[in-house]
């Protein structure tokens, strides 16, 4: 193979790109030498199987990821600002198009939900933990490394290019010949199965946790909406997972799955993608959902509406995700029997979210509302998301679907959902949460004009796109020409970009300046909460609970706080507290992955079989394992309390 | 939580399930091969005979609902059912469009 | 939640004695919710595709009733010692429980053996995975299978080897009950790869 075929040429983008990498690399390995961080970092992040450590770890990659998949919507935004501009050719417009969806969904949407639900869930349960804690840093690390191999395709063997889809035939190697599809293929695997231990995980850490007395009925809607998000992961990531491999196999070892002779079905791709597809837009939705229901309720001082319906209607969404997936494809050709059947179905499923809505405006009837930052990013989410939502209804009937598909119209509708729903929720809980990962809350008045720069950007850059869609502008081109009327629009939209890219910087010299001069959450309480994680010290003992909590009724910490006037221990209660050892096996799994992974994406077959041996390598050892945890003693967690009061 | 079922002092359950899985795995190979029946009434009685294995299996061998999740477990079998019906089924309708 | 109110003494099978014991198990099982929509995605793909034969031979053209017949009975025989397996663990004979876990994984070589076989012959014959989209659907969905299938008798062998360094404890109980989960559903999946893949194949 030649220099020139394993590395990215010829273009000074790339190369900046390239210095930039270099330069923070050695950054990197220069400041923990420098600051001798190296033995902290491996013993306090690398190894840890600590549920909080491991949600920050998340969120810190999927704010990384929003940098770089924003990056690619401002320079696709730049290229179609006016028509036949020559700032990206075809190929690198696909490559971009194609990076700014993968990384979106699944490399900031997904762990930034993840992050948020392995900090939070575990707490708001009473738990002092996640059920198995050796897997939850194994899922963290196979997210990061398949994130890893995504990542670096852009410099070493070039992007993916059929977007974030990759529907056959072009995603083959007839038409895409290249490594690029096979990043996709293989990185997409890997994090995938982290993800889908995330699901087990959580499934069993809900069901079987929780503190004693809290029944289903008395969760908090968050968790909820994590155990429903569990069901839908466990069994579509395993379609995802499949699809993929099939993919990889046609790909690397010549197979007729999708190819267009010998009996290969092209379509076949796009039935088995969305079948996977569809659940996990909920699987980004649902937990919104929840932290919008968590939001709402503390900054309206009121219970949540409709408890009881809120739940049916999660349940609800999850059971009909599972059969809409042809209204991605209304017009492959399936037929009017199928299309009106999944066209019904895509319709029902807007009835239990529409019953959401409703609940959450009831919930801020005749409540004490504070606007806070998470409260105006969820205050705003209920406008915005009805829109995405109401326009989804429109493309769900499949006649009038074959003249929106695939135009500007769609891409609206789901930036709408996607945005106002997942982003904007990711952005309350963050600001929600934040007191309690770090310690010091974000500050209010920057976090103010990221939400108005942002969500006054969003909407002047996709609202403008409902229209270009109706005035029959196609997604996916890379430029087009004078004279049809598309340009004024899309200035407009460009101009809407830019606002979200510069609330995005404020955003981050919020987490900058927060760090150094925000304000230390003393109290582990500072939201007047209601429920369990504000009963712990923020951030929280490594233990999480000295004892563990007695649950009477719904917003547990709530009532605690009414009736005894918060969580009292009484030191005869302290028992000596179980904890899992820390493990930098998983860290090493996930490297063997990469190796393994990065290998078949080149056909270099003996290093992938090396890294699967180092893999099988892993799971022996881990099946030997005869470390079984230890035990924090009373005294220790008598000063760890103290501690905890004293500092805060 | 079926605290009996470890001190039976014959495995009559697996021996059970084992004659009867047998049977079915001989009666489909019967109904395919040779009782001619028309081929959607056979498909229809040899997946049939599957389920009823699986089912038996999931049972006797695999005692599903044992246990405090026993009622979890079998909940969970039956919609992992559910999905891969509306996956294989879904899948085969939907695409039986392609020529 | 009841948990706590419950009592986990001497009546209780040794594997779920623990919390971690109890919390695995109901781990496992929804791994193997997980395994079924695999499995199912798998036979999707068979079965929109098995009619897709290109150029190439068909499934009445391959399958032989015998190879079938030999490899069904097998696994579900190593099934039923499996069965045999955990029933000897929960009278507490570790000398029972090695005994039929050897002769369990015993019957999965002489399946994967059989099947490997049947691989190569089909292959000889110029019946490859690449030959056209049922022999690639084909080997991949029933080469699943039987990857998992090695899979669980290296992982026995792991498990044996623990027995007899540690003995019977309720760590390695829980180990052999998920492993007797894991290769009992094996042989589910094959029910329907019998019924789906070979039967269905032999008369369409």
């Amino acid at each position: 193979m030649k220099w020139s075929e394993f590395f990215v040429t010829g273009e000074p983008l790339i190369y900046a790109a390239d210095v930039a990498i270099v330069l923070t690399m050695i950054g990197i390995v220069f400041v923990l030498t420098y600051f001798k961080k190296w033995k902290w970092l491996w013993n306090e992040w690398l190894t840890t199987v600590d549920h909080k450590k491991i949600g920050v770890m998340y969120i810190i990659c999927a704010v990384l990821m929003l940098f770089r998949g924003g990056v690619d919507a401002l320079l696709m935004r730049a290229q179609l600002t006016a028509p036949n501009m020559k700032f990206l050719d075809a190929q690198h417009y696909n490559e971009i198009f194609t990076t700014h969806g993968t990384i979106m969904i699944l490399f900031m949407a997904m762990p930034f939900i993840i992050g948020l639900m392995n900090i939070v869930v575990p707490l708001q349960i009473g738990a002092r933990d996640v059920a198995f804690p050796y897997l939850n840093a194994l899922s963290f690390w196979l997210f990061f490394f398949g994130a890893m191999l995504f990542n670096i395709s852009f410099v070493i063997g070039g992007s993916p290019d059929a977007g974030w889809t990759a529907y056959f035939p072009l995603a083959s190697n007839e038409f895409s010949h290249g490594v690029g599809n096979n990043y996709y293929a293989i990185a997409l695997q890997i994090s995938g199965i982290g993800t889908l231990m995330t699901g087990i995980n959580f499934l069993v850490t809900i069901l079987k946790m929780r503190a004693p007395g809290m029944t289903l009925m008395r969760m908090p809607m968050f968790t909820w909406t994590i155990l429903i998000t569990s069901v839908l992961i466990v069994f579509a990531f395993p379609v995802l997972t499949v699809a993929l491999a099939l993919m990889t196999f046609d790909r690397l070892f010549d197979t007729q799955f999708f190819t267009m002779a010998n009996g290969g079905m092209s379509m076949l791709w796009a039935n088995l993608f969305w079948i996977w597809g569809h659940p996990e837009v909920y699987i980004v939705i649902l937990p919104a959902f929840g932290i919008f229901s968590e939001v709402v309720s503390t900054f309206a001082q009121k219970r949540l509406f409709g408890y009881k319906a809120m739940v049916g209607s999660i349940v609800g969404i999850a059971f009909l995700s599972f059969i809409v997936w042809v209204h991605h494809f209304f017009t492959m050709g399936a037929g009017p029997a199928v299309n009106s059947v999944f066209s019904i179905t895509t319709m029902a499923i807007a009835i239990p979210t529409g019953v959401k809505i409703f609940n959450w405006l009831f919930t801020l009837r005749k409540g004490k509302i504070r606007f806070t930052t998470a409260m105006l990013w969820s205050l705003a989410f209920i406008p915005n998301f009805v829109i995405g939502g109401v326009t989804g209804v429109m493309l769900a009937m499949a006649a009038a679907d074959y003249q929106y598909h695939n135009s500007y119209f769609l891409i609206a509708h789901f930036h709408y959902v996607l945005i106002a729903g997942t982003v904007f929720a990711c952005f309350a809980g963050l600001h929600y949460w934040y007191p309690k990962m770090f310690g010091h809350l974000l500050n209010e008045r920057l976090g103010k004009w990221t939400f108005w720069l942002f969500m006054i950007g969003f909407n002047v850059c996709f609202f403008p796109m409902y229209f270009l869609g109706l005035m029959g502008m196609t997604r996916r081109m890379y430029t087009y020409s004078d004279g049809l009327g598309w340009t004024p629009l899309n200035v407009v939209a460009t101009v809407g970009a830019v606002l979200m890219g510069l609330g995005f910087i404020v955003l981050c010299y919020n987490i900058y300046y927060s760090a150094r001069y925000g304000e230390r959450d003393m109290t582990g309480d500072p939201w007047n909460g209601r429920t369990l994680e504000w009963a712990t010290a923020s951030p929280p003992v490594h233990y999480n609970f000295p004892v563990v909590p007695i649950v009477d009724d719904l917003d547990a910490y709530w009532v605690m706080k009414k009736k005894q006037g918060g969580f009292e221990v009484k030191e005869e209660e302290l028992k000596p507290i179980h904890m899992p050892s820390h493990s930098g096996r998983p860290f090493w799994m996930a490297v063997a992955f990469f190796v393994a992974g990065f290998g078949l994406v080149f056909k270099w077959f003996t290093l992938a079989i090396a890294g699967a041996l180092f893999i099988v390598l892993g799971l022996v050892f881990r099946s030997f394992e005869n470390d079984d945890g230890y035990y924090i003693g009373i005294d220790e967690i008598k000063r760890a309390e103290r501690a905890a009061r004293k500092g805060a | 939580m079926g605290a009996n079922s470890h001190r039976e002092s014959f495995p009559w359950k697996h021996i059970i399930g084992f004659v009867l899985s047998l049977v079915l795995t001989f009666a489909a190979l019967w109904v395919a091969l040779s009782s001619g029946l028309p081929l959607k009434a056979m498909i229809v009685i040899i997946v049939l005979f599957a389920m009823i294995q699986a089912s038996l299996q999931l049972f006797m061998f695999m005692h599903v609902a044992e246990s405090d999740s026993g009622k979890v477990q079998t909940f969970n079998m039956v919609y992992s059912f559910f999905i891969a019906v509306v996956v294989v089924a879904g899948s085969v309708w939907v695409m039986q469009f392609v020529l | 939640m009841g948990e706590a109110a419950h009592r986990y003494d001497e009546t209780m099978p040794l594997e779920y004695r623990t919390e971690e014991g109890r919390l695995n198990i109901l781990g496992f099982w929804i791994f193997l919710g997980a395994e079924i929509a695999l499995f199912a995605t798998l036979f999707a793909t068979y079965l929109v595709l098995f009619q897709r034969t290109g150029s190439g031979p068909t499934a009445q053209e391959l399958f032989q009733v015998k190879d079938v017949l030999v490899e069904t009975l097998l696994l579900l025989t190593s099934s039923f010692t499996c069965g045999l397996a955990v029933f000897e663990m929960r009278r507490g004979r570790l000398a029972g429980l090695l005994t039929w876990l050897l002769v369990t994984l015993l019957l999965g070589v002489g399946f994967i053996t059989f099947e490997i076989r049947e691989f190569i012959h089909y292959v000889h014959e110029g019946a490859t995975m690449q030959t056209s989209a049922f022999l690639s659907s084909f080997f991949v969905l029933v080469g699943t299978h039987g990857a998992h299938v090695s899979l669980g008798i290296g992982w026995m062998v792991l498990i044996m080897i623990q027995l007899l360094q540690r003995g019977l404890t309720p760590k390695t109980a829980r180990k052999v009950f998920i492993v007797s989960l894991y290769w009992h559903f094996l042989d589910v999946v094959w029910i329907f790869i019998f019924t789906l893949v070979y039967l269905l194949g032999m008369v369409v």
